[in-house]
């Protein structure tokens, strides 16, 4: 317990520092919001104005807390561009990213821990060769590919799929499940293949171990002994590796959301830096910032989960 | 009870044991010593078929009751076997429990593994007990602590109460004190006599320490350069050695002789890397009694169940 509360100050503190760096990044960007909301001919008068309508000819300290307070509160603040509020919109294209991310890391879970364990088992044949050199040549895969061409195979030449578009769960739950596929097929089979070498790795090492010897001593097959014993003692490293990937997953659905045009934080991301919607940018990017910093939160209560010997509190 | 014939143990082409045969009788005691690299702890996991990947055997290992010979046999039939009629301790009590899982599950799964236990809550009402038998206190408590919060002494205790959970007809402990403190050392060595007593077990004691083998053995088998070079009774073998391999190996243990240097007695060079023993005895290029004659392999001279191999044997031509 002591742990895990020691854990969270840890994050609550890192997200306080990860807001000051984005803060800060967006402040010394160069460019105007408001010379670009209004044009290159707007008078200096009219510019005045909307800098102090957004609030940006405020001291920068003051704008950035005025920004947290928000955040705290729920307001994003509002667009450059449309004069929006950022929120409600932020929070729908949020559960989007969720459910494709999530999505993913089902499909490289799914794929990763039985391939890679049957890499490790057996690898010394044939077939443990064979997931070595298919995840191997799967990480060399970036996203974006994988997606054009599970696209070709599946939308365009067998016509089962939609090549693209997105359709809200409660909405028509079969054709938001069919949009879903492609998208987190390309973007969770390259991690798979990343992950799957990790989950191999880490099982050839609890392969070695006395305990497993202890199991089979007992009379458990090798199959059972591994399944029993080994597995949960493997999960470690292969947790940690869960949670970095997470990261590198949410970068990467940025650029599936374009090649599959679903209206998520990526493309809200990409938008917002095309029209240089600053604060939007800014939001997003806390947004994900958090969302990182709560998996590896995540990750570290799973550690203590997994093995007992990190219950201690020191 | 246990019946091993001929069994050779090589990785690949390099021997590592040769033409070992031994019995061991039914409630019988018998010991297996040796120095490191003697081959010792690959015989014992060659009995009980749990070899390395890239390590075989040939030969013969049989089990009274058992129509198929262990070597060979399938994974199928020695995992009936394991756990239930042979079970092994080994030597790293340290590393050789799960720690992740609670030490009373590790204890009743021997029990609901081979369905000798009627459901979960049977198996754990047994694993207690047999968490009492091995003398552990509180094994409420105890067994429901993971193993990293037991001692070196009480996990070796748990391991041989998973080792004795189904009664087993042969027990096979390989050095299982050797990472002990000399305290819990006796203890354990008497419960793990008292075990295989209570149950009319056979037991063979893999150790390279020869006190140990005089409290626990009844019968010793002395095994250097995968070869058993000595057998006898413990009383005989240790008082009155034959193979020169032995006498060595006892001056080097007793500590109130010493040398005209005035320092203790060793046996002149160190074990070689294995496929670099000599031909013939494989003890000549450190013996001091060797000569021409030992360029060939001894026969066994004497009983099966008690003899030597050794063409100088001491009290013997000189």
């Amino acid at each position: 317990m002591m742990v895990i509360l020691r854990r969270a100050g840890i994050f609550l503190l890192t997200l306080a520092i990860a807001s000051i760096v984005v803060f800060a990044f967006m402040a010394v960007l160069p460019g105007d919001p408001a010379q670009v909301a209004l044009g290159v001919n707007a008078t200096p008068e009219l510019l005045a104005q909307t800098r102090h309508a957004f609030g940006i000819d405020r001291p920068l300290p003051v704008q950035y807390l005025d920004w947290i307070g928000g955040l705290f509160t729920g307001d994003f603040g509002r667009s450059y561009v449309t004069g929006d509020a950022i929120g409600p919109q932020l929070l729908d294209r949020f559960e989007v990213t969720l459910w494709l991310v999530g999505a993913a890391t089902v499909v490289a879970v799914v794929v990763a821990v039985p391939l890679g364990t049957l890499a490790a088992a057996k690898h010394r044949t044939a077939s443990g060769t064979v997931v070595s050199g298919l995840s191997q040549l799967g990480a060399a895969v970036p996203a974006f590919l994988a997606g054009i061409v599970l696209v070709e195979i599946f939308a365009v030449s067998l016509r089962i799929l939609p090549s693209g578009g997105w359709t809200p769960p409660d909405a028509d739950p079969v054709a938001f499940l069919k949009g879903l596929v492609l998208p987190a097929l390309s973007l969770g089979l390259v991690q798979a293949a990343v992950l799957t070498r990790y989950v191999r790795s880490a099982v050839l090492d609890v392969l070695g171990e006395d305990y497993l010897r202890t199991a089979r001593a007992k009379g458990l097959r090798p199959t059972r002994a591994l399944i029993r014993h080994g597995l949960r003692n493997a999960a470690v490293p292969v947790v940690t590796v869960l949670g970095l990937q997470l990261a590198t997953l949410l970068i990467g659905a940025v650029v599936v959301e374009r090649v599959f045009v679903i209206p998520g934080l990526g493309s809200m991301l990409l938008d917002a830096v095309g029209g240089r919607d600053l604060i939007v940018v800014q939001d997003v990017v806390m947004v994900l910032v958090a969302a990182v910093l709560v998996v590896n939160l995540l990750v570290d209560v799973l550690y203590t989960v997994v093995d007992p010997r990190l219950r201690r509190a020191r | 009870m246990l019946k091993v014939d001929g069994l050779c143990v090589a990785a690949g082409e390099l021997p590592l044991v040769s033409d070992v045969s031994f019995t061991v009788g039914s409630g019988e005691r018998v010991g297996l010593i040796g120095e490191s690299g003697s081959g010792k702890s690959l015989t014992a996991s060659a009995v009980f078929g749990l070899l390395p990947d890239d390590v075989t055997a040939a030969g013969s290992v049989r089990l009274d009751g058992v129509a198929e010979d262990l070597v060979g046999a399938s994974e199928n039939l020695l995992s009936r076997l394991r756990g239930s009629r042979l079970a092994m301790v080994f030597q790293e009590p340290m590393t050789a429990l799960n720690p992740s899982m609670r030490v009373v599950d590790q204890v009743a799964e021997a029990r609901l593994i081979h369905r000798t236990a009627g459901d979960r809550a049977a198996a754990h009402r047994d694993a207690l007990r047999l968490l009492e038998q091995v003398r552990l206190r509180d094994v409420a408590e105890l067994g429901n602590a993971y193993p990293h919060q037991l001692s070196g002494g009480q996990r070796q205790r748990v391991l041989l109460a998973i080792a004795l959970a189904n009664d087993p007809d042969v027990l096979i402990c390989d050095e299982p004190t050797t990472a002990l403190d000399v305290t819990v050392q006796a203890q354990l060595l008497d419960l793990i006599v008292k075990g295989v007593k209570e149950r009319d077990a056979s037991l063979l004691f893999i150790t390279h320490d020869l006190a140990v083998v005089a409290t626990v053995c009844e019968r010793v088998l002395v095994m250097y350069g995968g070869r058993i070079v000595e057998s006898g009774l413990v009383a005989e073998v240790l008082t009155s050695p034959k193979h020169r391999y032995t006498k060595g190996l006892l001056d080097a243990s007793d500590l109130e002789s010493v040398d005209e240097r005035g320092r203790l007695h060793a046996i002149a060079g160190a074990v070689p890397a294995a496929g670099q023993f000599p031909s013939g005895c494989v003890f000549r290029n450190r013996c001091p009694r060797a000569d021409d004659r030992c360029r060939v392999q001894p026969p066994w001279f004497g009983e099966p169940t008690a003899g030597h191999a050794c063409w100088h044997p001491v009290g013997g031509d000189e």
